[in-house]
């Protein structure tokens, strides 16, 4: 459970957040939609404590991170951030293997291969374990790094929750591979010991597979609950200006939206 | 399991080539020593006794010292090479970039000028002191001027461009110091800044090997936080780095091994720029690996370069620096079109 009260957060004189509670429960897939500029990926990182918040607080499970040791917090707390450039020759195995860093110290034992094996056959990156990242593609090197992220919080730590945190995950992904990364974050999602909060671009993507949805505009909150409730005509309008169309298909009973 | 055994196997080829060439180092010069000699005057050494011939003293007093002293210094420069690479994740990097080297070659220009006229010369340790002293302080004015315009973070882009000024500052200043100095005086900065192994003695060897060792070692404590740095700062964060506190360390570290090597042979350059990316052709970019790698082969080839210099012209000799640029550039420039790296 992560409980977030008035974070205001200020970058180049600017209030970037203006404000922001709320709370967010583990078995639950929260994603954070808005416009450019919301502040989505700021108030992401802030949960995530990548950044320090002006004024308010982020707790895990009543506990305040502010304070955290910055190992403490790794070894249950991964964040995916977007396009990662490495400017070095890297193999993949060696990359996937930094998400278990905070896990072990100068020797990696056998449990932290056998996760990286793990993860790397989950998002079909196993056939490039040995390959250098830098020869990769956008798409691969983005299934590269899902895998390291999840390498870290892969195991269940011992009296506490793991949190994962995504920041625009599905960019350079196809159409296939983001329905795939998707189902998996829902999978993973399910664990009773697991949070996760993304933010999503496409509306229609995140309408899809959210649990809870977040809509955030100007750095405040201007609606967060069940996605009926979220992603409404006037939601829609009022936040990113256009008008949306909501199409029923028959075949499933799902709604979809529509510009 | 094999990937790492592997690297070990690497490892230690890589120190049999560094003892080989020291072997050579010591052997070979103005004066070529027979194998039975070298043994019988380091044992007369080693008992702590004076050696009976000039031969014997030579190879004692100047030969000995100076190729450990090589072995040292380039151990250093490969380390610093290689900090400074994962650090600014750029691999065009080397530790003269955020102005130790010349901040510490304007420290020895003063000691020079002034020291003379001062009547600073007590004490062998006044010139490594003055170089150590000009080395810090142009690496901290570099790093305190680019973290203070982004919000406590230094960004590595600030970093690179304020080094390169107060590079161009120090160097200016030398040559301001070189164009007033008497002529005995100026000889010797223009040494310092081509590198030179001549002054090489006992004293320089002890501290050197000191700070080269510790500071080595630390690195190597470092070696998973710098990897994780390679990705990103935000990621490295994520994975439990301090990064403002690795960035401080890992920069401390190169400042000392850097400017105290600086201090006793003066500027040599290119050496930790090249010695890292040939490791890295070798068994790629883990820090693990590569800080201990860079250490073993930037001693084999800084002690090669010496050789080169010392036998090429003899009896005379040539400032090692030149012989590292003339050797590292070509070498420098065929990996730069061989791979493809990201800037």
């Amino acid at each position: 459970m992560i409980d977030a009260r008035d974070l205001v957060y200020v970058a180049g004189g600017r209030e970037i957040l203006r404000g922001i509670s709320a709370t967010f429960a583990p078995r639950t897939l929260h994603l954070i939609v808005g416009p450019n500029g919301a502040g989505k990926s700021t108030l992401v990182k802030v949960l995530a404590r990548l950044l320090r918040p002006a004024r308010g607080t982020v707790t895990y499970q009543g506990a305040d991170i502010a304070a955290a040791a910055e190992r403490t917090l790794a070894v249950r707390r991964a964040v995916l951030s977007q396009a990662i450039e490495i400017a070095f020759p890297l193999s993949v195995r060696e990359v996937v293997m930094m998400g278990r860093y905070p896990h072990f110290g100068s020797r990696q034992t056998s449990v932290d291969e056998t996760i990286c094996d793990e993860v790397m056959a989950y998002f079909e990156v196993a056939a490039l374990a040995d390959r250098s990242y830098t020869t990769l593609s956008g798409g691969e090197r983005q299934r590269v790094n899902f895998a390291r992220v999840l390498a870290q919080v892969w195991l269940a730590v011992p009296g506490g929750c793991r949190y994962l945190f995504l920041d625009e995950p599905l960019t350079f992904l196809d159409i296939r591979h983001q329905i795939d990364f998707m189902h998996k974050v829902r999978a993973f999602a399910a664990a009773d010991d697991v949070v996760v909060v993304g933010v999503v671009h496409d509306l229609s993507l995140a309408s899809r597979f959210a649990d809870r949805l977040m809509l955030i505009d100007d750095g405040r909150v201007v609606a967060d609950g069940p996605r009926e409730a979220v992603l409404t005509a006037e939601h829609i309008q009022r936040v990113f200006g256009v008008e949306p169309g909501f199409v029923r298909d028959p075949s499933s009973g799902t709604t979809h939206l529509v510009f | 399991m094999s990937r790492r055994s592997a690297g070990g196997g690497l490892l230690v080829a890589l120190a049999v080539l560094m003892a080989a060439v020291g072997l050579a180092c010591v052997r070979f010069g103005a004066i070529d020593f027979p194998l039975r000699e070298m043994w019988s005057s380091t044992l007369t050494f080693a008992n702590g006794h004076v050696a009976p011939t000039l031969d014997g003293r030579i190879f004692t007093e100047l030969r000995l010292p100076r190729a450990l002293l090589c072995l040292f210094v380039g151990a250093s420069l490969g380390v610093g090479g290689c900090l400074m690479q994962a650090l600014f994740r750029n691999p065009i990097v080397e530790p003269g970039l955020v102005g130790t080297s010349s901040g510490a070659a304007l420290g020895a220009a003063l000691y020079f000028v002034l020291g003379n006229e001062l009547h600073l010369t007590a004490g062998s340790w006044m010139l490594p002191f003055a170089a150590c002293l000009g080395g810090v302080i142009s690496t901290y004015v570099v790093f305190a001027l680019a973290s203070t315009r982004t919000e406590g973070r230094s960004s590595i882009v600030l970093l690179l461009l304020t080094g390169l000024a107060v590079n161009a500052l120090c160097l200016s200043g030398i040559g301001f110091l070189s164009y007033i100095a008497r002529d005995p005086q100026a000889r010797s900065i223009i040494f310092w800044n081509l590198g030179t192994m001549s002054g090489a003695n006992w004293h320089a060897v002890e501290i050197v090997g000191g700070t080269t060792t510790i500071g080595t070692l630390l690195a190597m404590t470092r070696a998973k936080a710098l990897n994780a740095l390679m990705i990103g700062e935000e990621e490295a964060t994520a994975l439990g780095v301090n990064v403002g506190r690795l960035k401080w360390t890992v920069l401390s570290i190169n400042v000392v091994i850097v400017a105290v090597a600086t201090a006793f042979v003066g500027a040599i350059s290119f050496v930790g720029l090249i010695v890292p990316h040939i490791m890295r052709m070798l068994r790629g970019a883990d820090n693990r690996f590569l800080i201990a790698a860079s250490a073993l082969f930037g001693a084999a080839l800084l002690s090669l370069a010496d050789l080169v210099a010392r036998v090429s012209l003899r009896p005379a000799e040539l400032p090692i620096g030149i012989v590292t640029s003339v050797v590292g550039v070509p070498v420098f420039l065929a990996l730069l079109r061989r791979r493809r790296y990201v800037f």
